[in-house]
Parts: structure tokens; C-alpha cells; sequence
């Protein structure tokens, strides 16, 4: 992946599949690191399945035999002398609090650092591809930060219009790009 | 600065449009959004299709779509165009320029881009 923000759709992407209805991706910035963290409320993993998704050659699905994402997003992070969590609770052992959490550390620093790249085509491109979900995107860089939460434009929108039309995405892009350039 | 009042102006002159929206997804364009697809580049090319599907004024009768991975790994980024009585096409190696001209030539006229397709391809 050329940019994390690629990685971050990516894994985001899983959580979706795992039915998450609010999903927190949470980017804090120091002077010299970015943590990166992807929190859903999707259907979760046994400890055993979490063990194995850091794995390449384990994977869910059945058009193919290998699982990249959760490996490459391990591997940037680490290339960078950071580090990568992954923490599940199942649905079936935690019926109330189940869900997903990634965390990612980078050391902006290093010469292997991925840049973070577009990522509000990131959060745009997740909104698009799933309106039904809802979405709390933070981005914080030292006293700044840039937020998002659909659950707010949900609630001025009203049922008939979702947050995937086009006039919609557009102002979120817009809205988005200015808290970046005040930030 | 941007606020959820403009939102709110949006949503009122959006509410007369959707109302007329009952066409909705003739055709449907499926982007592959898998690990696959996004490192081969989806990204730019699903909003290339979002945008220009919107700037065509084919929004009534289109609709953009996400999917995961189909399995043909190797031609990402795949696009998939699904026209009721029609069989599927499959575009393949896709870009933003590309997508530009399939909205044009094929989503627009009807005409399918051969030299894009799987089967050209493969």
C-alpha cells in the first residue's frame, strides 16, 4: 500500500464485514509518532481466530487463500520500529460489548514511514460504499484536531436521505478538508 | 466555515429530488474494495465513477457500489457492470482516466470498451 490511509480502508473494510454499526478510527499525532486506531462493534473473534488473522495464510474467505491486510498493517507499523495490536471480543462470549480494536503505532521519524497519505478519500470512499454504518473519525494532531461523527449528520438528515448521495459526500469532503487546513 | 445548518439546506432541497429517483439502479457499477483491490489502486477509481457518474446527470439511472475480493486478484482493480437483460462486463486494470470513458462510452451510450474487458485481457 502506498499510503496508510489506504491501509486504514483496508482494515476498516473488516469491520464492516463483521456487521460493525459504529466504527472509531482514532489518528493521534505527536511530534514524533501516529497511533492509529480502528474500534467497531462488529461480531468479533474467538482468541484462537485473533491469533491467526496475523497470519497471511490464514484467511475467512473462499475465493482465495491468503489474508493480506491485517499482515501488511503489522508490517508497516513494525518496519517502523512501532508496534501493532489487535484485541476481539466475540459476540457469543461478549453478547453486550463485542467487537474489534487495532491499534498501530508509527515513529514518523524512521525512513521506512509510510506517509498517511488521502485520508479523507479514506473516510469518504467507507461512507460511500456503506451508508447504513455509522462512522466517529478523530484526527488528532498535537493541540488540533479534526473530527467527524455521521451519527450528528444522521440526525439532521432524517431517514429519507442517505449519507451516500452525492451532494452529501461532497459536503463531508468539503467539511473535512477545511478543519484540515485550520488545523 | 462549514456547519450542520448548511447540511440542513441541503437535505431540504435534496428532499423534492428524491422523490423522483424511482428509476433508480438500472445499471449498477460494482468496485472491488477488497486488500487486492485497494492496493492495485480502487480507491481513486471508485470516486472517479462516483463523481463522474454524478457530473454525467446519470445518477437516476446509475448506481456505484462497493464489493469485496472476486477472486481474479491479479486484474485489480476490478469493476463490474451489471445491466438487467444484458450480460455482466467486467473491466479490468482499471483507472480514473479509464473510468472516465466508461462512464461516457458505455454507462452513457451503451457501448462497451472491448479493450478493457476480462476476456481482452486475459
Amino acid at each position: 500500500m502506498k499510503e496508510l490511509s489506504l491501509n486504514i480502508l483496508d482494515i476498516t473494510e473488516n469491520s464492516l464485514k463483521a456487521g460493525s454499526t459504529l466504527t472509531h478510527i482514532l489518528l493521534t499525532e505527536t511530534k514524533n509518532t501516529l497511533t492509529i486506531v480502528i474500534k467497531d462493534n462488529g461480531c468479533g473473534m474467538s482468541s484462537e481466530m485473533c491469533k491467526n488473522v496475523i497470519n497471511p495464510f490464514f484467511t475467512t474467505r473462499t475465493t482465495r487463500k491468503v489474508g493480506f491486510g491485517i499482515p501488511f498493517f503489522k508490517l508497516v507499523a513494525e518496519q517502523t520500529g512501532g508496534s501493532f495490536k489487535i484485541e476481539s471480543k466475540s459476540q457469543k462470549e461478549f453478547p453486550k460489548n463485542h467487537g474489534t480494536c487495532v491499534t498501530a503505532v508509527f515513529n514518523k521519524n524512521h525512513i521506512d514511514y509510510t506517509p498517511l497519505g488521502d485520508i479523507v478519500s479514506t473516510v469518504i470512499t467507507l461512507i460511500q460504499g456503506h451508508p447504513e454504518s455509522d462512522f466517529y473519525f478523530k484526527h488528532t494532531v498535537g493541540e488540533g484536531e479534526v473530527l467527524l461523527n455521521t451519527q450528528e449528520l444522521r440526525q439532521v438528515l432524517g431517514d429519507d436521505i442517505n449519507l451516500n448521495e452525492f451532494e452529501i459526500l461532497n459536503w463531508i469532503k468539503d467539511f473535512l478538508k477545511e478543519q484540515y487546513e485550520n488545523l | 466555515m462549514k456547519s450542520l445548518a448548511e447540511l440542513q439546506a441541503i437535505r431540504d432541497k435534496m428532499k423534492d429530488k428524491v422523490v423522483l429517483r424511482e428509476g433508480y439502479g438500472e445499471k449498477r457499477v460494482v468496485v472491488g474494495m477488497a486488500t487486492c483491490g485497494i492496493a492495485a489502486g480502487a480507491r481513486p477509481v471508485l470516486n472517479a465513477f462516483v463523481e463522474g457518474v454524478n457530473k454525467a446527470g446519470l445518477s437516476a439511472t446509475v448506481t456505484v457500489t462497493q464489493t469485496g475480493c472476486i477472486g481474479i486478484c491479479q486484474f485489480e482493480p476490478v469493476v463490474e457492470v451489471y445491466e438487467a437483460g444484458k450480460e455482466k462486463v467486467t473491466y479490468v486494470k482499471m483507472t480514473a482516466e479509464k473510468a472516465e470513458k466508461v462512464i461516457n462510452e458505455h454507462l452513457k451510450n451503451g457501448k462497451v470498451i472491448t479493450e478493457y474487458t476480462l476476456a481482452a485481457n486475459k
